[in-house]
């Protein structure tokens, strides 16, 4: 299940880094967003928990992509999406955002209640079915999201911008579209992942930091803007991180995770499937 | 048709070109030559709005396309070619075309007419264009731009690095394309790929066009080419 959700995670900051050449330090508070949005939804929706987490889950993207479309216009559009800049820049996003959700959200983390709470039972075992759920709706997303890239007339116009921004804007692409569509889009899977995950880990200010950090490592790994890496990576890292946790510590996974891309870096530098660059 | 009037282009705080002036007729071709470092990219790139012009007047069938967004300048029939082909390399030979059609929706046949024009591109349809040879690069670059039915052609150093036979086909096809009452602005350092092609040549000089003559005064005259392209050229 983690892997299902890091991969969703881990795409938005791919796709964002592959097109746009941004890498988006404030990634992981998009996904805290995700999670404190989808919060506050199901907290004022009345009814049914499922009724809630419905409402957050078309929700919470939507305010987190309005959002990032906002960031992308006032902020990286003015830096003209220099790759230097911009990581600052998204540095300092990253404190803005954790510090709002601190001043409006509390310290504490508050918990949302889960659409349903089926149990799937199997022959030796029972499974939560919310799970089960969460790795098929991941799943679904990230289909989706190949989907769009592969065979789609907005999938292509993207790649193009990604391999070359000035040859598109001579195809009539209007590039700043695309970067602002990408930065909103990417925002909004992590704001989709954080609504998957929040029934099962709470909503916490804090929340944003370890998702980042395993993202980075799943992206490096597969390399830079390759969805099939992205997606091969975070089964591989979102494994081993939970099996790694559960068996010795978080912090020994994450060891182990940071220095999987040391080696990445030495051995592969484009990732398992970047491509060199250009 | 195109009218480019004394505009000025700047790379930071230096001055690329020079009040730079130029004029092209329907299904004429014109040649842009002079040194290195003259401008001759940067006026395309300029006509294209990738570099944007900060005097003088850029305007297309009565249009003024100088204050538009680059991404609407090809939108108004200007299709380029840039030089160093700058394909989309890990896309396929399809989709760059496709990318030109989008451009203005020209629809399927116009990626039919531009195949035509280089059949060997048929046979490649779903190769990613980065594994084509040099030659079929150039093709492709110019079938895309082909692909939005251009009233005007903006082919910066079509021939370079190429074998003689490809630079015959390159040549041909723009034979082709004045036929159908395509204008072209070619920038070339080769004299031998141009003068058989070409109705008038402009010389460029640190960044303004100082001499425009019909092809044949130049062919008359090759102490011409000798001082504003140099030696070996």
């Amino acid at each position: 299940m983690t892997a299902a959700v890091l991969a969703l995670m881990a795409l938005g900051l791919s796709l964002v880094f592959g097109v746009m050449r941004v890498v988006n330090v404030a990634h992981g508070e998009f996904f805290m967003l995700g999670a404190v949005t989808a919060w506050a939804i199901s907290h004022f929706v009345p009814g049914h928990p499922a009724v809630g987490f419905a409402a957050a889950f078309v929700g919470a993207p939507l305010v987190v992509g309005a959002v990032a479309l906002g960031a992308e216009r006032l902020v990286l559009r003015r830096l003209g999406h220099d790759p230097e800049a911009t990581i600052v820049a998204t540095i300092g996003l990253l404190f803005i955002l954790q510090q709002l959700a601190l001043t409006f959200f509390g310290p504490d983390a508050r918990p949302v209640q889960a659409p349903f709470t089926y149990r799937v039972v199997f022959p030796w075992f029972g499974y939560s079915g919310y799970k089960l759920f969460v790795v098929a709706a991941a799943v679904a997303l990230l289909v989706g999201a190949w989907f769009v890239l592969t065979r789609t007339k907005l999938g292509l116009v993207m790649r193009a911008t990604q391999f070359d921004r000035e040859t598109a804007q001579a195809f009539g692409i209007p590039v700043d579209t695309v970067y602002a569509a990408v930065f909103a889009v990417g925002a909004m899977l992590a704001a989709v992942a954080a609504v998957l995950i929040v029934p099962i880990q709470q909503a916490h200010y804090l929340m944003g930091l370890d998702p980042l950090l395993l993202s980075f490592i799943v992206v490096i790994i597969g390399g830079l803007g390759s969805l099939k890496g992205t997606m091969v990576a975070a089964v591989v890292i979102g494994l081993s991180d939970g099996v790694i946790s559960v068996f010795f510590t978080p912090t020994l996974a994450k060891i182990l995770g940071t220095l999987l891309v040391a080696l990445v870096l030495v051995v592969k530098p484009g990732g398992l499937y970047g491509t060199a660059p250009r | 048709m195109l009218e480019v009037s004394g505009i000025d282009c700047f790379y930071g705080d230096v001055q690329v070109l020079r009040g730079l002036s130029l004029s092209l007729k329907t299904g004429e071709v014109l040649c842009l030559m002079g040194r290195n470092g003259a401008g001759k990219t940067t006026a395309l790139k300029a006509i294209m709005g990738l570099v944007r012009a900060r005097a003088g007047r850029i305007v297309l069938d009565g249009v003024d396309i100088g204050h538009l967004p680059a991404h609407e300048v090809p939108r108004q029939g200007i299709g380029y070619v840039p030089q160093g082909r700058r394909l989309f390399s890990e896309l396929t030979v399809r989709e760059n075309l496709l990318i030109g059609q989008m451009t203005r929706k020209t629809g399927p046949a116009a990626l039919e007419r531009a195949v035509h024009l280089f059949p060997v591109l048929k046979e490649r349809m779903e190769q990613r264009s980065g594994t084509l040879s040099g030659g079929e690069q150039q093709m492709l670059a110019m079938a895309r731009a082909l692909c939005l039915e251009p009233k005007v052609l903006l082919l910066d150093e079509p021939t370079e690095g190429l074998m003689p036979s490809m630079i015959a086909a390159i040549r041909q096809s723009v034979i082709e394309l004045k036929r159908h009452d395509v204008a072209t602005i070619l920038v070339e350092q080769r004299v031998d790929a141009v003068l058989p092609v070409a109705d008038r040549v402009a010389f460029v000089e640190n960044g303004t066009v100082r001499d425009t003559l019909p092809v044949e005064a130049v062919r008359a005259d090759h102490g011409l080419i000798d001082r504003y392209v140099g030696v070996g050229h």
